[in-house]
């Protein structure tokens, strides 16, 4: 299957660096200001008619497709992937003129690893696992990493684990630094993601700070959220989030992927997200290496749009081929 | 451009807002209007074309107003008068509210006709603009309900002409009209004429809600339509918003009419970032702050004073935000930075910006995108390597033009902040509060805002310091401006101070030499010529005394005013007492005297309790107050009673922090004289209070065209001077009358002492 994406050269993989805690302490967040940029950003940019569709169609790419519930089976699982792998109906897209798309990656529970692996076989689509106990990240710290290692080794190639809230909101930076060092080394090839867990730190400047850590330890993706907080991916956190990642890229040159999930169901806020990677970051960021939606339901509202904007006519989810 | 194609290239493409039902308005009047006044419509004898300046294009016929038209504006306005005056605040609350209604139900069709007619990008009139004059109505049918029982002892002013600029059509019109006819006023407005679209909506809305006849009138017109509002004798008031120049002749031409005058003018407002700042913020502030309406904003964050050890960064940071800016149709959804209003203001920024570069300025303009060629565009420029001796410093350039220099420490960053003729407003950006308050309090401007700029809202007051302006819209300060307090009630200790016996002077033992008091210190006038007085010499100080005094006062104004309230409360206390002490030797009637000793109590009293508030603005943050002293001041005494006239002008001054240069009585200086001795012993800090005596033409007119006193408070009779030599440096001007001090002392003496500061701090952990 060609894709439509002229592929960019993935990133040169972040090395990690020593802790620096003088950075991590010079980290200023100003939350009404913050609030005030997230809030306006959407005010300010819009896209419309064939520019909507073109940017909806890239959301896909974007997408990992997820599906991280207690009930998961490998039926479920292998819905999802022919989903993933074939994510809006033919007629749609013969209709766009667009080849084939995919999502960019589909996420699930280390369990259903093998079934993702076994079912997206010769599409590219790469496998992503929760790890490092997900979502609560409490379990002893040997069986995390080993949960990491298990994963790579069913086939995921990218790891999205979730840090210890605890180093965070007692500041301990070191002990988050070398928690992150060590779940990037149980990684090996496979990428690794760093859910921060934003909506249980408290404040912006700790979201910020706790991204600079995780960046420094090596992560190649910071994401916001499990989809299991309170509190979801908002703007402002992602705003946060995405100028440290500039930050990052002025100061060591290493180009970090960012993540929000949880709580991305419609397409506006697809593509709010979109416009404030683009805004933050610049273009270079709308792309799969560097830039994921983590959802599991947003899908089937992007097909509604893109029919709608194809028919004129506003359409229906059960129109649309589910998960 | 297809979706494949769109797919890879990931534009954002046009976002066209619909121009129809905005378009059909204006076709409906066949492109040409009229005035509105008393109720009606009438159409002008000439008229003169307005454009759209995102393309050059004409968009209507605006009539040119003439006298005439002022005239019958005028009248409708004093015959609406009575009527309106005497409707409940109940009742006009429900007019304005109605307006508020209106404008909402009405809120694109006002935005689009905004932004086709100035060029400024429909996200501003759609998300700022529109919804700030509706919230300004709502709130001030609230204070229309509540004048009443909030403002006893004041009545409205009366007929109101009102000019507005062009920057923010719409919303200067709201922030004009509805604090006045809140309090009871009616109006005649003019609106500039690159703009006047909106305004002729508005005045449909009027018609609309059933507004009484001739409350509001709106006549169009020119400079010349604006002269015939400001010369017009029936006119109680005259509120202007625009330049400073325009502002001075607006002053000039008021001088001596009694009018009451409120100046909303010019800026080049600091934007101090700090090297704690959150960087990323500050520079993103600097976009609402300069690439705000095409930075055609008053008070546009247009300096950018940033602490040495971070400039590099923020320079750097700056740039990069800038390449992201879009420039380009102002109706189009997703645009920054829209059109400049017209090819005049377009010639005259370039030209500053020019002239910035020849003088040595380093020009930095995004290279990612060009400005349309078709309208009037400018791109958003940063000019570094400027100092305060630049002309584009030192000058508003009402563009999109941010200029750069450093600091190195926040006392530094304050003399910098202040070192302009201007004082609208000023932001500040840090993460430390000690910081952030210490600034705000030192920064010489109406507005502060902490992390944040450029926001407005109906419950805080707006306004200058020093040729900035004076007066406040918004919040409570805003309403004085358009009330006056009711005659005042001092007759009857008038009739016992002037009735009583002035009691025989002590027989001389030696000769008495009445010196002048400057810095504290008793002085030889500089002429070394006395004036003879009731027997007495009395020393006759020239213009270089009054150089001295203001000198010693501005010295003093520092450490004066950054004084606790408590201490000059004791140190008035003490002057009280040593007062009550020497009674004798004074030379005035026991009621003068027992009135003078308890005006002073009366003021030591205030001197910690004049508190500023806490506005409430749907913000979460604080917009706190802070009712500071004006600065260095001049006082021209009246001759009615010398002691109790003398007392009552200069304690609400010094009392609030200000320092004073006076000239007393000239025809019975000899009690201020005595007092001289009196104000040695009782601790008050040399510079704080200076005493000239001498022939008051003479000194008077130093006085009124020196450029270091903020304010001047002339009893005499030569007002109207005054008030005219003023204008040079826009001092704060009081002309007032022995009624005024005869009567009760209190909070009105104290509110024309102080300028509010209005200081914004968001919060949030």
């Amino acid at each position: 299957m060609a894709q439509a994406t002229s592929k960019p050269i993935a990133p040169m993989r972040n090395p990690g660096m020593p802790l620096d805690l003088d950075w991590v302490e010079s980290v200023r967040v100003n939350r009404s200001a913050a609030e005030r940029r997230a809030t306006t950003l959407t005010g300010r940019r819009t896209v419309k008619k064939q520019w909507q569709a073109a940017w909806l169609l890239k959301s896909i790419t974007l997408m990992d497709l997820t599906t991280l519930s207690g009930d998961d089976t490998p039926g479920t699982v292998l819905r999802l992937c022919a989903k993933a792998k074939q994510p809006v109906r033919q007629d749609l897209l013969d209709a766009l003129e667009m080849p084939p798309i995919t999502t960019a990656a589909v996420c699930v529970y280390h369990a259903m690893v093998p079934s993702a692996v076994e079912a997206l076989a010769g599409s590219g689509i790469p496998v992503a696992a929760v790890a490092a106990g997900f979502p609560h990240g409490l379990s002893p710290l040997r069986e995390r990493i080993h949960e990491i290692r298990a994963s790579v080794a069913a086939g995921a190639t990218e790891i999205d684990i979730v840090i210890s809230r605890q180093h965070v909101l007692n500041a301990d930076w070191a002990a988050l630094y070398d928690e992150v060092t060590m779940f990037r080394e149980a990684c090996g090839e496979a990428h690794l993601k760093s859910i921060l867990a934003t909506g249980e730190l408290a404040t912006l400047e700790n979201v910020a700070k706790a991204s600079v850590v995780a960046m420094m330890a090596g992560s190649d993706f910071i994401k916001t959220s499990t989809g299991k907080e309170s509190t979801n991916a908002t703007l402002p956190v992602g705003l946060t989030m995405a100028r440290q990642i500039r930050t990052f890229r002025e100061r060591t040159g290493y180009k970090i992927g960012f993540k929000p999930a949880g709580g991305i169901r419609t397409a506006k806020q697809s593509l709010d997200w979109m416009i404030l990677m683009k805004e933050e970051l610049g273009i270079e960021w709308l792309d799969p290496h560097l830039f994921r939606l983590g959802a599991s339901t947003l899908l089937s509202d992007i097909e509604r749009q893109l029919e709608h904007f194809i028919s004129g006519r506003y359409s229906a989810f059960n129109r649309h081929p589910m998960a | 451009m297809t979706v494949k194609d769109i797919f890879e290239t990931l534009e954002y493409g046009p976002a066209p807002e619909e121009a129809k039902v905005a378009q059909q308005w204006i076709d409906d009047h066949k492109g040409e209007f009229g005035h509105f006044i008393d109720g009606e419509w009438r159409g002008g004898a000439s008229h003169f074309d307005s454009f759209n300046p995102s393309n050059g294009g004409k968009l209507a016929q605006i009539a040119q107003g003439s006298s005439s038209d002022v005239d019958d504006a005028v009248a409708a306005a004093r015959a609406a008068l009575p009527a309106w005056q005497k409707l409940s605040g109940a009742a006009r609350a429900r007019f304005l509210y109605a307006i508020a209604r209106q404008i909402q139900k009405h809120s694109r069709l006002f935005a689009v006709l905004e932004t086709m007619d100035n060029g400024k990008p429909i996200r501003e009139t759609r998300d700022i603009d529109v919804p700030l004059v509706a919230r300004h109505f709502y709130s001030h049918a609230g204070w229309a309900q509540l004048r009443d029982s909030e403002f006893p002892g004041y009545e409205p002013v009366g007929v109101c002409g009102q000019i507005i600029p062009w920057n923010f059509p719409l919303l200067m019109l709201a922030w004009k009209i509805a604090p006045a006819i809140a309090m009871g006023n009616t109006v005649v407005l003019k609106p500039a004429e690159f703009t006047s679209l909106t305004a002729l909506l508005f005045a449909e809305i009027c018609a609309q809600v059933g507004l009484p006849a001739g409350v509001v009138n709106i006549v169009t017109g020119d400079g010349e339509t604006g002269k015939a509002i400001v010369a017009h004798k029936d006119i109680d008031k005259i509120a202007f918003t625009g330049s400073t120049e325009v502002g001075r002749i607006l002053r000039r031409a008021t001088a001596g009419t009694g009018k009451k005058l409120s100046l909303e003018l010019g800026g080049k407002s600091p934007f101090i970032v700090f090297e704690d700042a959150d960087l990323d913020a500050a520079v993103e502030g600097m976009v609402d702050a300069i690439w705000f309406n095409q930075g055609q904003v008053c008070c546009a964050g247009s300096r950018l004073l940033v602490q040495e050890g971070v400039a590099e960064k923020v320079i750097a940071k700056t740039k990069a935000r800038m390449e992201n800016l879009r420039v380009g149709d102002p109706l189009d959804k997703a645009v920054d930075v829209g059109a400049i209003v017209d090819h005049v203001q377009l010639d005259r920024i370039s030209d500053l910006v020019e002239q910035g570069v020849t003088e040595g300025a380093t020009k930095f303009q995004p290279k990612s995108f060009a400005c349309p060629k078709d309208g009037w565009y400018y791109p958003p420029t940063l000019l570094t390597d400027v100092g305060p001796a630049s002309t584009v410093v030192q000058e508003e350039i009402f563009g999109p033009v941010l200029v750069a220099m450093t600091f190195r420490t926040p006392d530094e960053a304050i003399a910098l902040a202040n070192n302009t003729v201007y004082g609208l407003a000023s932001s500040v950006w840090t993460e430390n509060l000690n910081l952030a308050h210490d600034i705000a309090s030192r920064i010489k401007a109406g507005v502060v805002w902490v992390n944040c700029t450029n926001q407005f809202d109906a419950a805080a007051g707006f306004g200058g310091y020093r040729e900035s302006g004076f007066g406040r819209e918004g919040g409570r300060e805003g309403l004085y401006e358009y009330l006056r307090e009711m005659a005042g009630h001092g007759g009857t200790l008038r009739d016992v101070a002037k009735s009583s016996q002035v009691p025989p002077r002590p027989a001389k033992s030696l000769d008495v030499t009445h010196k002048l008091f400057i810095a504290g210190k008793q002085v030889r006038p500089d002429g070394g010529y006395s004036l003879t007085i009731h027997g007495q010499e009395v020393s006759r100080g020239n213009r270089k005394d009054i150089r001295n005094a203001v000198e010693a006062a501005e010295g003093a104004l520092g450490s004066w005013s950054s004084q606790t309230g408590h201490a000059r409360a004791q140190i008035l206390y003490y002057l009280a007492e040593n007062l009550a002490g020497e009674r004798e030797r004074i030379g005035v009637s026991d009621a003068e005297m027992d009135a003078s000793i308890e005006r002073i109590m009366h003021y030591a009293a205030w001197a910690d309790k004049y508190d500023g508030a806490v506005h409430q603005v749907p913000m979460r943050g604080l917009v706190y107050t802070r009712n500071e002293p004006i600065g260095a001041c001049g006082v021209v005494c009246p001759d009615d009673a010398p002691l109790l006239g003398f007392l009552s002008l200069v304690l609400p001054l010094i009392a609030m922090g200000n320092t004073v240069v006076a000239i007393p009585s000239e025809a019975n200086p000899l009690p201020v004289c005595e007092l001289i001795r009196v104000i040695e012993a009782s601790d008050v800090p040399g510079g704080v209070l200076n005493i000239v005596t001498g022939l008051r033409e003479e000194l008077e007119k130093t006085l009124a065209e020196h450029d270091t006193l903020q304010a001047i408070w002339n009893f005499g009779p030569n007002g109207a001077e005054t008030e005219t030599m003023s204008a040079a440096n826009l001092k704060q001007t009081w002309i007032g009358h022995g009624e005024d001090f005869w009567a009760e002392p209190g909070r009105e003496w104290l509110r024309k002492a102080t300028q509010v500061k209005n200081i914004w701090v968001p919060y949030g952990a």
